[in-house]
């Protein structure tokens, strides 16, 4: 089914709420698709290397790793290191060693690519863009941060490039900060007053900053532009992962809603943990029969409850289909043990790649 | 429970989806019921306490949910104008600011100022003199954080633009809030966790992060939706005894007997596996039954925590 959705796509989204299983899918999609021959490298931002735990690997670098699949085409995962993504981006782009030193070397810079929030969905892209052009994969599969808004990890890129690039520059980069007043009354008065919210020194940190960026800035665009690009091409699949849960559809729905107005390119959703359904008929003469009252009661009560919540799931289940249309939506059966290790990646992936019932 | 409801402010953080916002709900409820004056802020824009609360989205200004209880929905270009207001004592001056184009492409792009100005809020809440004009004080603030990663990210914004403004107010600011968020007497955190290898792990790891990166440390671990011990272990054999001497139906009704015995089994043994791995006390709350939670599981739920942190 899932394999279906992905026939030559080079790119595999994987999006959704937190919690809903969109590492554990991420990587079931890959090895799945490396049992069925491919070249397949699986990628997660996520800082609590749960793909790591989920591919019973200690440790993932920002390099990618082959995974011992025992599998005809090629399993590689890889965590993504912002920090380093960053640097290489910079060293990829500095016209010099000067200004590439003075980049690396500047505070701002250091405090930003370190430590905030943001950049992981940035440098996610740009990732999957650079092993994207590097073309050694036959498929990416990139498991999206849990951002506080849904599709925000789509819009990093260029954000990027705008703090980068941005009219800002020239306002920083003007000569000597003095000098401000000869570019006109207005940028003087909103200077003043962010000066007075800011303080002189942060704004010539800032300048300083900004200039070290010199003539990198075009490049940085130029590169935003490329990874939408990737993004809304036909060769990439957006893949929604979700649970019946009632918070998680409507974060489901919303996405597609997004999807779709962003004109990307939406292959399906995947629904995880799907309770099974339990049996509705009257089983509880035969039960009462087979053991002593109170554990009969005890297991017709467990019954009772299963199939509310199976209930519940259907129920769910059947308004995010209404929601979606006519896109398709893949059920996974929850499992009795949690999936972490390959074996249970396996099993995931047999539902994710069961032919159409 | 008395020491950690008696801070300023507390943190509820935890991977995704394991009912961060149910036990923020619940812990705000409790408080309240104490006595405290209590509110309950959202970070994430995603109106889920309102959804439990069963009413309208709240947005960000500040409203009642129960007696004593109140609900707030961070907008963060809402708390960046109140910031800037505050900053430069002028509303005119801020709004002046606020227009300009490039103060406007400059925050709307520069990473972590979401968050900076969020958290700053947050802090706002949890102060006994709040900046935030029109605005009365809280006994203790709760903030519903988000998942691991980005609810680190989101506690260091101010240590990190501390560091990057160094001197003036946005790096006095800013060293205040970091100050208020790393001093064990102000703040607390909660760690929601789930009975599951993959959440127990995160939550262990959230614990050595928050260490490392802001010199916090969890107050107390909360494992959400145990399941019951319904069956004994001989209870769960004699059950699996009984196959291939019953009906088909039956056999499923027994299956979902064992597969709940199964799945019990292994949430003990995570919540053991976490409480020997942690510093801070670990507490459970039970799974409930209830198709979709309301405030009536979320009031069962803070008397759970009263009994039980």
């Amino acid at each position: 089914m899932i394999d279906g959705w992905l026939k030559r796509k080079e790119v595999c989204i994987c999006a959704g709420a937190g919690g809903v299983g969109k590492t554990t899918t991420a990587a079931a999609i890959a090895l799945g698709m490396a049992a069925r021959g491919g070249n397949v490298a699986v990628l997660t931002i996520d800082p609590a290397r749960r793909l790591a735990d989920a591919l019973g690997l200690a440790e993932l670098g920002n390099e990618e790793r082959r995974v011992p699949a025992d599998v005809p085409g090629e399993l590689w995962a890889m965590t993504l290191d912002a920090k380093r993504t960053f640097d290489e981006l910079i060293e990829w782009h500095a016209p010099d060693d000067a200004t590439r030193d003075a980049v690396l070397g500047n505070r701002i810079y250091q405090e930003l690519s370190n430590a905030v929030a943001g950049s992981q969905e940035y440098m996610a892209m740009e990732k999957l863009h650079e092993l994207h052009l590097e073309g050694r994969y036959d498929l990416l599969v990139l498991d999206t941060p849990p951002t506080r808004n849904a599709l925000d990890f789509l819009d990093a890129p260029k954000k990027l490039a705008a703090f980068i690039d941005s009219r800002s520059l020239q306002f920083f980069t003007a000569p000597g900060l003095l000098g401000l007043k000869v570019l006109g009354r207005g940028t003087s008065v909103a200077f003043s007053v962010m000066k007075r919210a800011t303080g002189i020194d942060l704004l010539q940190d800032l300048s300083e900053f900004f200039r070290t960026f010199g003539g990198m800035t075009g490049g940085f665009r130029e590169r935003a532009e490329r990874v939408n690009a990737l993004l809304r091409d036909s060769r990439s699949a957006f893949v929604l992962v979700s649970s019946p849960r009632r918070d998680a559809i409507d974060e489901a729905a919303f996405f597609h809603h997004r999807l779709r107005e962003a004109d990307l390119p939406f292959a399906g959703v995947v629904a995880n943990r799907v309770r099974p359904g339990v049996p509705g008929g009257d089983v509880a003469g035969e039960i009462e029969g087979l053991m002593d009252e109170a554990l009969a009661r005890k297991v017709l009560r467990t019954v009772d409850e299963e199939r509310a919540l199976a209930e519940r799931d259907r129920r769910n289940l059947s308004e995010l289909r209404r929601r979606l249309g006519r896109r398709p939506l893949i059920e996974v059966p929850q499992l009795d043990q949690d999936v972490h290790d390959l074996e249970g990646l396996r099993r995931m992936a047999e539902h994710l790649f069961a032919a159409r019932a | 429970m008395i020491a950690l409801l008696a801070k300023r402010l507390v943190v509820v953080t935890g991977k995704g989806g394991v009912g961060k916002t149910t036990v923020a709900a619940a812990l705000g409820l409790l408080a309240a019921r104490m006595g405290k004056r209590t509110v309950v802020a959202e970070v994430s824009e995603q109106e889920r306490l309102a959804a439990l609360f069963g009413r309208r989205p709240i947005g960000h200004d500040e409203v009642r949910l129960a007696p004593n209880l109140h609900g707030v929905s961070i907008d963060p270009l809402r708390a960046k104008e109140e910031w800037l207001r505050h900053q430069l004592r002028s509303s005119t001056l801020a709004g002046l600011l606020g227009q300009s184009r490039i103060f406007q492409y400059l925050t709307a792009a520069a990473p972590g100022v979401d968050e900076l100005v969020t958290i700053g809020k947050v802090w706002d809440l949890a102060q006994l003199e709040r900046h935030v004009g029109g605005t009365r004080a809280y006994d203790l603030a709760i903030v519903d954080a988000p998942s691991t990663g980005h609810g680190i990210a989101l506690l260091r914004a101010p240590r990190t633009y501390a560091s990057i403004a160094r001197v003036g107010p946005i790096g006095r600011q800013a060293t205040r809030i970091h100050d208020f968020l790393s001093n064990p007497h102000a703040t607390g955190v909660v760690a929601v966790a789930l009975p599951e290898e993959m959440p127990v792990n995160e939550t262990i790891e959230l614990g050595e992060r928050l260490r490392e990166d802001m010199g916090m440390e969890i107050d107390a671990i909360v494992v959400n939706a145990v399941y019951p011990e319904r069956f004994e272990t001989s209870e769960a054999e004699r059950i699996a005894a009984l196959d291939g001497r019953v009906s088909e139906a039956a056999r499923e009704a027994l299956e979902v007997a064992l597969s709940e015995f199964r799945r019990a089994r292994g949430q003990r043994a995570e919540i053991a596996r976490l409480r020997r791995a942690a510093d801070a006390p670990v507490s459970t709350l039970p799974f409930l039954f209830e198709p979709e939670l309301g405030m009536r599981e979320v009031e069962r739920l803070s008397r759970e925590l009263e009994r039980k942190l």
